[in-house]
């Protein structure tokens, strides 16, 4: 009944969705901060806990929404690991035009696990009304990372 | 428009569906190649041809602004907008057309009554009710006037069946100084109905007036102002099949007419000159500038349109839907119906075990199915439930019940999806 929807809804975003690896409150943490979608009353908080080069050592978060968010959460604290701010915020920049439009640069694409690693999410480019639900988590965590305690609404 | 000469159904109580889904031409659409089943009804309601064809009609043969041209255009128009207030008046038995004010919507009549009643004539310290399962709408309003007049904002706490706590709304009237209850008189995310005649006589009897949010209330069932005892009762137009930007704020002559005007302009004045300006009588006073003509004959048409099927085939229909949807819903595993009060009408809120409501509502759409997902502008009804957000299938007079079945069938393959 829903076959043609296993583009939004690939494997690896159930499976994300449905067990998260990250999903938990960081005992000690350098930074957090909280996105909130108040069209749709989703919630996501972002901990960051930084190693001594100050890249990112681990990355947790409680999110209260739909299988996009939390699989786009889940999959964010993954690949974030070990990068650098400027990093993050350039790999926050692909992602956000990966989902809006399906595609990124693809030649500095290709090299980059880590957007091949997020591509499943491309999907929501299709679905206007989801796009937030897989930006929103990487808007908490820029935020967390730039010291605000609240992600600025688009 | 007159309605004893049209055909009407409503002397056997009975829906003929069919007949009444050929009036409304949008539910002949397919999406993603799919009959379309609307089931967002208590969003936004769908326009019959009755509707289309007044407004449309209006604009080819007789429109220019109202009240004010000498000519016969515009005393044409003006006659029109009359009579949709009119129709509105009868339609909630007021008991006098000039009770009827043309806002854009249910918020702007709630703020209007806000500002004019609430800084016009409550005094600071006195205080406003509302109930935990308001919109919005009927929320925010309150909290402004509490911040800008010194009005205490206090709120009547629902039970566990999600039904208003009359016990509790008694204790909040208890010290005689609460100056207006306002509360829903069916809940857009519970479909529960309040008991409006109690809650008037509640709040009369400690000294309170009292308003309904009736964007909900008025498509399913016959409202007599009188009867319920209100003194101001709300609603929208877009929800009771008619256009989107026209409402109504009914409210009783003697409180319109102590009530100072909420917006400054055209058309609400007797007089003005540069030192002072003086007020025409309601409910002028409260329609500054030019108002939304057409869309009022729309609602005057949808008016007559509903007036037409008769309110007792229409509860009828609804109530048959409604059962059928609880007890399709309550058979899939892991669904939860959020609210269960004795008195409820075809709003149906609900959770599932596995998906969120956005996936529910992205995977329904995907069958054509149109459900609501997310706090319903009740984000303290939300926290109260003590859920981020719900899916909530809404039914209309077009409702059928093979829409209700294919949103079972639909959902417990959501359920599957998400295993």
């Amino acid at each position: 009944m829903f076959d043609d929807l296993r583009d939004l809804y690939q494997e690896v975003i159930l499976d994300h969705g449905r067990r998260p690896r990250h999903a938990r409150r960081l005992e000690v943490f350098d930074a957090t901060a909280k996105g909130d979608n108040p069209m749709c009353g989703d919630r996501v908080q972002v901990w960051v806990h930084r190693d001594a080069d100050g890249r990112i050592a681990e990355t947790g978060f409680e999110a209260r929404g739909c299988a996009i968010s939390v699989a786009s959460a889940d999959l964010m604290a993954e690949v974030v690991n070990g990068r650098s701010d400027e990093d993050v915020k350039a790999l926050a920049e692909k992602f956000r035009d990966l989902a809006r439009t399906g595609t990124t640069d693809a030649q500095t694409d290709a090299q980059d696990e880590a957007l091949e690693r997020l591509r499943p999410l491309a999907g929501v480019h299709e679905f206007p009304s989801r796009v937030k639900c897989a930006t929103l988590p990487w808007h908490a965590l820029l935020a967390a990372l730039q010291g605000r305690s609240e992600a600025s609404s688009e | 428009m007159n309605v004893t000469t049209r055909p009407s159904v409503s002397d056997a109580a009975v829906l003929d569906v069919a007949r009444i889904r050929a009036e409304f031409p949008i539910l002949g659409q397919t999406v993603r190649g799919k009959p379309l089943v609307y089931l967002d009804s208590a969003a936004s309601a769908q326009k019959p041809r009755a509707v289309i064809d007044a407004m449309v009609g209006a604009m080819e043969t007789q429109y220019a602004n109202v009240h004010r041209g000498l000519h016969w255009m515009s005393e044409r128009t003006t006659d029109a907008y009359e009579a949709a207030r009119a129709a509105v008046a009868r339609l909630i038995n007021a008991a006098d057309a000039a009770e009827v004010v043309f806002v854009r919507n249910s918020t702007e009549a709630i703020n209007l009554v806000a500002h004019s009643f609430g800084r016009g004539v409550l005094r600071p310290g006195q205080a406003v009710v509302v109930s935990e399962m308001e919109h919005h709408s009927n929320f925010v309003p309150w909290q402004m006037l509490r911040d800008a007049h010194g009005i205490e904002l206090r709120v009547a706490p629902i039970t566990e069946a999600g039904e208003l706590d009359m016990a509790a709304l008694e204790r909040l009237l208890g010290d005689g100084r609460v100056g207006l209850v306002a509360i829903t008189h069916m809940s857009n995310v519970l479909g529960t109905y309040t008991p409006a005649e109690r809650i008037a006589r509640l709040a009369h009897a400690h000294g309170a007036r009292v308003l309904f949010d009736g964007s909900q209330a008025v498509v399913h069932r016959r409202i007599d102002v009188h009867a319920i005892g209100a003194d101001f009762y709300a609603f929208t137009g877009h929800k009771l099949y008619g256009p989107t930007g026209i409402g109504v704020l009914w409210g009783r002559r003697e409180l319109l007419e102590a009530m100072p005007p909420f917006l400054g302009g055209g058309d609400m004045i007797s007089s003005v000159s540069i030192e002072r300006s003086t007020w025409a009588g309601v409910p002028h006073k409260f329609e500054a500038g030019t108002p939304a003509i057409l869309e009022a004959i729309g609602l005057g048409a949808a008016v007559g349109f509903v007036e037409d099927i008769g309110y007792e085939a229409i509860a009828a229909h609804e109530a048959s839907l409604t059962d059928h949807a609880l007890a399709r819903l309550a058979a899939i595993e892991g669904v939860q119906v959020i609210g269960r009060a004795q008195d409820r009408g075809g709003v149906i809120s609900f959770t599932l075990d596995r998906a969120h409501p956005h996936d529910i509502a992205t995977l329904l759409d995907r069958q054509g199915i149109a459900v609501r997902a997310g706090h319903h502008c009740a984000e303290p009804l939300m926290h109260r439930l003590g859920v981020s957000s719900t899916a909530r299938a809404s039914f209309g007079i077009y409702t059928t019940h093979a829409e209700i079945d294919a949103l079972a069938t639909a959902l417990a393959r959501v359920r599957e999806f998400f295993a």
